[in-house]
């Protein structure tokens, strides 16, 4: 056993002890998943758009991760606040493979809450569209889930307190999951939006899991994959740089 | 006289324009109890960054265990245990997990650390409740299962930055115990801090009293009795640091602390 595995372990233990935050933080898609997809679906389907909840499941799922995610590597600030970061500062180990064991920890958390999250898009009558494609979308998923929480480490490192909270969830993460392809499709947008949309790297991964759940990729499979490889490998180097920076 | 296993020479640290720490030289013999005492905003929390590798210092040279905390942080860090001022227990495990982490980002061997868990525990009288979450625990057993935490992968020196601040006189005097029991057992050198005298004067095989980021005297509390003409050590400290009271700047740590008490407070 080693730092990574024991500090990756420690998130997961946290994560299922807190029933409270597990069921929480399902409320918030649940109920988008539920007032959008049933109260816009027949709109939706007017403009001949299809069934909605098909659309409208990949966003939600993405949802899940993002804030999970997000959250959970701003946990730093907690682990800063009640001492315990110290702990793994001064242990004999390197600041990476601290960062690293973290991170890994809260994307594999936030990818279990996506899969929940899909499990509940199942019961609410989303379907795949292809079952072959399932490990594609789990992938997704978890690249998602590195790239978020990649934001959150970043942002963990970079706060002393939990006072800047509201501003990165109403000024980072909101956008970004408002201004992702998450819950309208891309072609009917306005120019200024759709410029927006496609400048957003969550909107490769949402675009990318749907492609996989529910067929049809609007930036291809490809792009989004490159894309969301490289954002995530780009983002981790920022977190894991910033997490380095931390003086306690 | 044995040799130093803390050794400080001109020890600088400069903040901006502000030096917290100001030239300091000292040396701490193996096996000895050393206190490290001086009023708030002495330089005392800012010196143990530096011996622990948190910090770097501006300049002067610094030996733990005969390495260099700047070019060789590792095996700086193998060498000591620490027991911050403010907890740092992951409060969501449990005692036993708490340890297990510790052990594991050590690299103490399995086998070893399983026996060092218990006997460790077992010593600091929480072996009986290691499957309990932290946060069910009083201060004094959280103090006591960091310092058995502490000295799991068998430090050569053990960092006490306040160990008994915000305990009762009880607790106190049982975390000494076990501190002096441990450290005998376990032939650790000991480097502490605290506010309180008359622990020092007990404890302490030797105290440097600083004050303004340089060290004012040194020697063992009947000496710095005499050097002042104090009665106790106290009256000594006073004599040496003067009467003013220090402010500190608060920050964002000690706001959060302050922060913390006053939830605890309301529950």
């Amino acid at each position: 056993m080693n730092a990574v595995f024991i500090l990756w372990l420690r998130q997961l233990k946290r994560y299922f002890r807190s029933r409270a935050r597990m069921i929480g933080s399902l409320g918030q898609p649940i109920l988008f998943l539920l007032a959008l997809g049933f109260g816009l679906g027949p709109t939706f389907a007017r403009a001949g758009r299809g069934d909605y909840v098909q659309f409208l499941a990949p966003g939600i799922i993405t949802m899940g991760i993002l804030f999970t995610a997000v959250f959970s590597g701003i946990e730093i600030v907690f682990d800063r606040q009640f001492g315990f970061l110290r702990e793994t500062l001064v242990a004999p180990v390197s600041r990476l493979e601290i960062v690293l064991g973290r991170t890994l920890g809260s994307a594999t958390v936030a990818l279990i809450q996506g899969s929940i999250v899909f499990l509940v898009c199942l019961a609410a009558g989303f379907r795949p569209t292809h079952p072959l494609l399932l490990p594609l979308a789990l992938l997704f998923m978890a690249l998602i889930a590195v790239m978020c929480t990649a934001i959150g480490t970043a942002f963990g490192s970079v706060l002393q307190d939990m006072q800047g909270f509201q501003l990165i969830m109403n000024f980072i993460v909101l956008p970004l999951f408002f201004f992702s392809s998450a819950l309208f499709p891309l072609p009917d947008l306005p120019g200024a939006v759709r410029l927006a949309v496609r400048l957003n790297p969550l909107s490769y991964g949402v675009d990318g899991l749907r492609g996989a759940l529910s067929g049809g990729f609007a930036f291809g499979a490809a792009t989004d994959l490159v894309v969301v490889v490289g954002l995530a490998a780009i983002l981790l180097a920022i977190g894991a740089y910033l997490f380095s920076k931390i003086e306690v | 006289m044995m040799d130093a296993i803390i050794e400080a020479h001109d020890l600088v640290k400069r903040f901006g324009g502000f030096t917290a720490v100001d030239r300091i030289s000292f040396a701490v013999p193996e096996g000895v109890i050393f206190g490290f005492l001086g009023p708030n905003g002495a330089g005392k929390t800012t010196t143990i960054k530096m011996l622990t590798t948190v910090l770097a210092p501006s300049d002067g040279r610094l030996l733990i265990a005969g390495h260099d905390p700047v070019e060789e942080p590792l095996a700086v860090r193998r060498a000591f245990g620490i027991v911050f001022q403010d907890p740092s227990l992951d409060d969501e495990l449990t005692a036993a997990e708490n340890m297990e982490l510790h052990g594991v980002l050590y690299r103490v061997p399995r086998v070893e650390r399983r026996a060092r868990v218990e006997a460790l525990l077992r010593f600091v009288g929480l072996w009986e409740r290691r499957d309990d979450y932290v946060k069910r625990f009083s201060g004094g057993m959280k103090r006591r299962l960091e310092i058995a935490r502490a000295l799991l992968h068998r430090p050569r020196i053990l960092f006490l930055d306040e160990p008994t601040s915000g305990l009762d006189p009880q607790t106190r005097n049982q975390i000494w115990e076990f501190i002096r029991g441990l450290c005998r057992d376990e032939q650790v050198t000991v480097f502490f801090t605290t506010h309180y005298m008359e622990e020092a004067e007990r404890v302490a095989d030797r105290i440097a009293i600083v004050d303004h980021g340089r060290i004012v005297a040194e020697g063992t509390a009947a000496a710095l009795r005499q050097q002042t003409g104090g009665r106790t050590l106290e009256d000594a400290f006073i004599a040496l640091t003067g009467h003013s009271i220090r402010d500190a700047e608060a920050a964002p740590v000690d706001r959060m602390r302050m922060m913390r008490q006053v939830w605890r407070g309301r529950r």
